[in-house]
């Protein structure tokens, strides 16, 4: 197969059938927390693509060069961990000194990136072989992160986009908040069971 | 008299999963059947009890301003051994988690109970905290995967409970199935909590 076909494939994939949300169930407290309007959902997606896409990478290159020359692949989990810690605060510096009121607008949720299961999900999955038994390489490992930044991104601002319309609407006491974000997000989930009959 | 009244209060008052609702990644995960969740609850729990008395030990001498990089690097550590017993000793159970093995890192349990209560009280007090909050988290997820795989897959911890002529909702195991039992089970717990008052 072709680089560009490959590409699509990947893409298909990573945003429709196997997206990091609604079948991997990762990164579900940005998901559930940051999606009540639109402008803080689509600056939370942007920097979860950036960190994503950057993490992907950088923790690709550490495990290749450092960790496995070196026999300390035990110690990934933690040296991707530091990794990851280390871009957030330099995005939340980045985001804080450029863009004041997207900054007040994420809170708490702009150095939660660093908890958010999405990107050391992202960082492990690049190194775990394949079905086939192979790797990603460097430059698809980093796709990967980006392409999977992009797929968490896009049901993001699809939940904000439904819960700001959510919010008119005159709901059960039991059910407000958590558990109706839950039920939407299994609704939405059941229809992204649909592209998994793609044949690709 | 504390020591008893941190360890109990995860398991019901405080449960970790459907009252303060934390570490949700790993519940909806892992919950497809009694056996996942247990092994997870217990994973979890190791990784809770080790860092909150280590934290607890280590809360004087650590700066203040360091101190989210320190307790990361300490729970990294201790998600590392129970990663690697794992593999070595029920291959089996380890392949099933796969991921969420890790990703115990990250669950944000664990960093809590190290900002919100290690770092301030004594090793004893920690310790039962984390086991408290463990435990919770491990009747938690059980009570997820009971309802899922009694209804996915019509087992309970691989026994047979339902009539061979019982067709499973296949759903409850799948994705969409998670998302709904968990918004359901926080539904009821709300109502519950409604009445209460």
């Amino acid at each position: 197969m072709n680089f560009l076909g490959q590409l699509f494939v990947m893409a298909v994939s990573a945003i429709f059938i196997q997206n990091f949300v609604l079948s991997w169930f990762l990164g579900l407290c940005p998901y559930l927390g940051v999606s009540k309007k639109m402008d803080s959902a689509f600056g939370m997606g942007m920097a979860v693509i950036f960190v994503m896409t950057m993490a992907s990478a950088i923790c690709f290159l550490i495990y290749k060069y450092l960790l496995v020359p070196y026999g300390l692949t035990y110690l990934s989990t933690l040296a991707f961990i530091l990794t990851i810690a280390a871009l957030v605060q330099f995005v939340e510096m980045v985001i804080q000194k450029n863009a004041p009121a997207l900054y007040k607008a994420l809170g708490v949720y702009l150095p939660l990136i660093t908890t958010n299961c999405a990107v050391l999900g992202v960082a492990i999955l690049n190194i775990t072989p394949l079905a086939d038994g192979s790797t990603y390489n460097f430059l698809f490992a980093t796709l990967n992160g980006f392409l999977s930044g992009v797929g968490f991104t896009f049901v993001l601002l699809a939940m904000a986009g439904i819960r700001q319309r959510l919010e008119l609407v005159d709901m059960p006491k039991s059910m407000e908040g958590f558990a109706s974000g839950m039920i939407l997000a299994g609704t939405m989930a059941l229809a992204f069971y649909g592209f998994m009959g793609l044949k690709i | 008299m504390s020591f008893i009244k941190e360890l109990t209060k995860g398991i019901i008052k405080e449960n970790p999963t459907f009252v303060i609702v934390l570490g949700m990644c790993p519940t909806l995960a892992t919950s497809t059947s009694v056996n996942n969740a247990v092994g997870m609850g217990v994973a979890a729990t190791f990784v809770l009890v080790c860092s909150n008395i280590l934290i607890s030990l280590i809360k004087n001498i650590t700066p203040d301003k360091i101190r989210i990089p320190v307790y990361v690097v300490v729970i990294a550590a201790f998600v590392s051994v129970v990663d690697m017993v794992m593999a070595a000793f029920i291959p089996d159970l380890h392949k099933e988690l796969g991921l969420f093995i890790p990703l115990i890192v990250v669950n944000c349990i664990i960093l809590g109970r190290a900002e919100a209560f290690a770092n301030k009280n004594n090793v004893l007090n920690s310790m039962a905290d984390g086991i408290g909050m463990g435990l919770g988290f491990t009747l938690s997820l059980s009570v997820m995967a009971t309802f899922r795989e009694i209804l996915g897959n019509g087992t309970w911890a691989g026994m047979r409970v339902m009539p061979h002529s019982y067709n499973p909702m296949l759903i409850a195991i799948l994705a969409p199935g998670a998302f709904f039992t968990l918004g359901l089970l926080m539904a009821t717990i709300n109502l519950l909590k409604g009445r209460k008052q």
